[in-house]
């Protein structure tokens, strides 16, 4: 076992090496970054250019996409060490990158936590309540209900709800119910949890309506599996209480699966995240980063990709390595 | 197709399956199996008609793609009239026919789902199936970068990937700049091959150890004809089942492009779903609620439709699957 993570680790680290090399040449070629930065400072003379491609490493030519790369990997070390101060700055304004990516993580993981704890919690409950009755108009209900769920994509639940909960709402009771955008009302200073929470509400239930119907319908799944196999009838034979074989028995053992798809699934949460802020205009992770990506801001861009890819990364590792742990039949040598 | 003998089954009832003559060939079975899912009966009947009315778009549609209306209300542009006769699902921010602009941007929809669909599926099961088949080094590093891919945000790879793809000179004097259509399909084709070789690829390892395929490489088949005449045959329902999720994924993946500003050009006169309900955002807070109920609701039901459809399939082709209802 220790050897296998110990495998697995090791293995991380040129798969995170090799894809944030692809990336650095994806973003190079897609974004063209000193041309973006002429686009953002059209009055940045010969001077200015030189010295943004030079503070980023901009060389020319394919063997700079080698150096390139090496001389920001090297540049993105140093700053980790000194809280990013060394980092390029950003095109527009010249801002830190660090502060400003800092306070978009914590509004997305705030927002993120909130909708994957929500919708898992919800979704496998009702996975739950629709497997112990299975063909049962309970069970199709919630079986339909995810499956409607999950073919509606965020931004279309996001905008019907701002117009229900907001527009619609204001026109007949005289007040919104729920604000639709942002983590305060403008001009607020300091901290309000129940504001917080109140703006929260929309996003998070967008974010969590997927989360639902993919978790009720895997867990679904996966009890019935679990309920259906031998050793729930020795369980039963063994005399012990309904309640006791389902819990101790049939739920714990169909949580397995789920935890694996839980770690892989995180792509896919963040996914849902970047398009939810953005409708919701929530300063998040996803709105940091569709603002860099329309900027081609190359130096906010960077840092972001490598939160990512350490992300999918890392749940990969997770997800393999829980796999291996929690099933003990499958632990490949 | 034989509605009749599937019929006469029916009445004989599971019971005397096997006993009377007149057994139900496979295909049959899938039929009726899929005939049982309600869901997806529905669901292709409305696809059917969605189908219909965009084939005849010169006779359902009532305005033109770009044509604004200027009959409704005399003196001043017809922009955001709330529905009413001249114009069913109401207008948009210039005075042009929702209703009209809808089927036209089905019609967009749904070729850039069957074409990527189609593309996905073709290379997909080209590269599962000799990954599959194979196994080995290839196998091994299929599996490493599909995994990465499959990981990543959705939007964050198409966007990265769909700048760096616009940059490339020889692919753009193929497929056409980033605003076409054609540029669109070959992006969504990129990343839905690897679902449809994932699911092939799995299919291939479970068949490939099974006396049948023993038996034709002993007669002498050649790799190719093992996969062509016995693998593929054999793996027809998940790959009919991924065909129908590259639809879904490749129309949704569309919308959110053109939602988020990336899709298809607007002002070339084309329009597609995405950009429909890109409008719409622009309606909410003034609350013209026709501009994002009509689009936002007819992607839910195209995509519900595919879904549905994929779903059937999945029960017809999977005989094993047994289903509680």
């Amino acid at each position: 076992m220790l050897r296998f993570v110990l495998r697995r680790l090791l293995w991380a680290v040129p798969t995170i090496l090799i894809v944030t090399f692809l990336v650095y040449v994806a973003i190079r070629l897609g974004t063209n970054p000193s041309e973006a930065y002429q686009r953002s400072n059209p009055r940045a003379n010969e001077e200015k250019i030189r010295q943004y491609e030079e503070i980023n490493n901009l060389f020319p030519g394919v063997s700079g996409y080698f150096k390139g790369y090496w001389g920001w990997l090297r540049n993105f070390f140093a700053g980790l060490f000194n809280g990013g101060e060394s980092w390029p700055r950003s095109i527009k304004g010249r801002r830190e990158v660090w502060p400003e990516m800092k306070y978009a993580m914590a509004n997305s993981l705030r927002l993120g936590i909130a909708a994957s704890v929500l919708g898992i919690f919800i979704g496998v409950l009702l996975g739950i309540f629709a497997a112990l009755r299975p063909g049962s108009l309970r069970d199709s209900s919630v079986n339909t209900g995810a499956f409607v769920a999950f073919s509606i994509p965020p931004y279309v639940s996001a905008v019907l709800l701002q117009l229900l909960f907001a527009v619609m709402w204001s026109r007949w009771y005289g007040d919104p119910l729920l604000p639709t955008s942002g983590v305060y009302p403008p001009g607020q200073q300091g901290f309000d949890l129940l504001l917080m929470m109140k703006h929260m509400v929309l996003p998070v239930f967008v974010v969590a309506i997927q989360i639902i119907a993919v978790y009720a319908r895997y867990m679904r799944a996966s009890l019935l599996d679990v309920l259906n196999s031998d050793f729930m009838r020795t369980a039963r034979s063994k005399g012990i209480s309904e309640r006791r074989v389902l819990v101790g028995h049939a739920v714990r053992n169909s949580l397995i699966p789920l935890v694996t798809i839980a770690a892989i699934d995180i792509g896919g949460i963040i996914g849902g995240l970047i398009i939810t802020e953005r409708v919701f205009s929530y300063p998040g992770m996803g709105d940091f980063f569709l603002t860099a990506f329309d900027n081609g801001d190359f130096p906010q861009l960077m840092p972001f990709m490598v939160i990512i890819v350490l992300a999918v990364v890392i749940f990969n590792l997770i997800a393999d390595i829980s796999y291996a742990w929690l099933d003990p039949r499958i632990r490949v040598g | 197709m034989t509605t009749e003998t599937s019929n006469v089954a029916v009445e004989n009832g599971i019971a005397a399956e096997g006993l009377t003559s007149k057994t139900l060939s496979p295909a049959q079975m899938a039929v009726k199996r899929y005939l049982q899912h309600k869901g997806a009966v529905i669901s292709t009947v409305l696809m059917a008609i969605m189908v219909i009315i965009v084939v005849l778009a010169p006779f359902t549609t009532r305005y033109g793609i770009n044509e604004s209306i200027f009959e409704a209300v005399k003196g001043r542009p017809n922009s955001y009239l709330p529905p009413r006769a001249e114009a069913w699902f109401g207008t948009d921010s210039i005075g042009r026919d929702v209703y009209s602009r809808m089927i036209y941007s089905l019609r967009v929809s749904l070729i850039i789902g069957l074409f990527t669909a189609i593309f996905s599926t073709l290379v997909g099961v080209a590269v599962g199936a000799v990954a599959g088949l194979r196994g080995g080094r290839f196998d091994d590093l299929m599996m490493r970068v599909t995994d990465i891919f499959l990981a990543f945000p959705f939007l964050v790879a198409l966007l990265i990937v769909r700048s760096f793809l616009g940059e490339l000179e020889f692919v753009t004097v193929v497929v056409g700049d980033r605003s076409s259509i054609r540029f669109i399909i070959l992006l969504f084709v990129i990343f839905g091959w690897m679902g449809v070789a994932r699911l092939v690829r799995g299919s291939v390892i479970a068949l490939k150890e099974r006396e049948f395929i023993e038996a034709a490489r002993a007669l002498g088949a050649s790799d190719f004809r093992i996969v062509t005449r016995h693998l593929l045959p054999n793996s027809i329902g998940p790959i009919l089942v991924a065909l129908t999720s590259t639809v879904v994924g490749a129309i949704i993946g569309e919308a959110t492009l053109s939602f988020f500003g990336f899709g298809p050009d607007a002002g070339s006169g084309k329009t597609s779903l995405g950009l429909l309900v890109a409008d719409a955002k622009g309606g909410v807070s003034a609350g013209y609620w026709w501009l994002v109920i009509f689009p936002c609701g007819l992607l839910c039901i195209v995509a519900l439709c595919v879904n549905f459809i994929g779903d059937g399939l999945r029960d017809a082709t999977d005989p094993r699957l047994e289903r509680g209802n």
